[in-house]
């Protein structure tokens, strides 16, 4: 293989940008309608669903842009996806009436086949490892 | 909607994706065959948009329709998204990205099939 320029969106992280696009759309998608259509049900939940949406989209884009401060940003929106599937996850495990309706970090991302969970896991280890690679070029 | 039709849909999704696993493992890139099978699908999730429009106008089950029409109007973005996205990537991850694109297709087009039923 040819020698990859060390950048969060090409090589192995073309493939993380794909699934972070996925969860953004389908997350920004299921809370608009969540939020126009059934607001008035479980307000929370919707505010939720909206900020996780947003992290999605923020990490989406700072993963598929180049630069160091690109990458700072994805660190920073990648721990607080991190922070969020485990504190929600957490908390709708030992709660399960906290929340009316489900949000994505629900029972730690279980709706979606565990994937909110292990996303950041890997997110994180690439990002990481990507920034440790700029550093010693 | 035609069921057998969406469940064709999603079978060709992931028989896509499977023929883009092989050349992930075979660690190529995205090649013409790829490129020919994700436009085939494009065509199927064309026609599965007009047919599930269709179908929704002459209903009347209880579906959610905005949720419906903007799964039909995803499934219909994601081929030509993941494609575009993956041939930038000259090396196995640009058919990685292909494998998760139609991977996602086959899911929606699942969830598609749970709507149309009233489990939204």
């Amino acid at each position: 293989m040819p020698e990859q320029p060390a950048e969060t969106g090409s090589g192995f992280g073309r493939v993380l940008v794909a699934v972070y696009a996925v969860f953004a759309i389908s997350a920004t998608a299921r809370s608009l309608v969540q939020l126009v259509l059934h607001f008035d049900e479980a307000p929370l939940a919707y505010l939720l669903s909206a900020f996780a949406a947003a992290v999605y989209i923020v990490a989406t884009i700072a993963l598929a842009r180049r630069g160091p401060t690109s990458s700072k940003v994805a660190t920073v929106a990648i721990g607080v996806e991190l922070v969020g599937v485990l504190v929600v996850g957490t908390l709708t495990v030992l709660d399960p009436e906290l929340f009316p309706d489900a949000t994505v970090w629900s029972d730690f991302g279980a709706g979606y086949g565990y994937v909110p969970l292990v996303l950041p896991v890997v997110g994180m280890w690439w990002v990481l490892r990507t920034r440790a690679r700029q550093r010693s070029a | 909607m035609s069921l057998w039709f969406a469940w064709f849909v999603a079978l060709a999704a992931v028989g896509v994706a499977a023929y883009a696993a092989y050349l992930l493992v075979r660690d190529r890139p995205v090649d013409n065959p790829l490129f020919y099978l994700a436009s085939a699908l494009e065509v199927l999730v064309l026609v599965q948009l007009v047919a599930g429009c269709v179908a929704l106008a002459g209903t009347s089950r209880d579906v959610e329709g905005v949720t419906f029409v903007g799964y039909l109007l995803t499934c219909a973005v994601i081929p030509p998204a993941a494609v575009v996205w993956g041939v930038a990537e000259k090396t196995r991850w640009g058919t990685g990205v292909v494998v998760v694109g139609m991977l996602t297709v086959a899911v929606l087009v699942a969830r598609l099939v749970q709507i149309w039923g009233g489990h939204a």
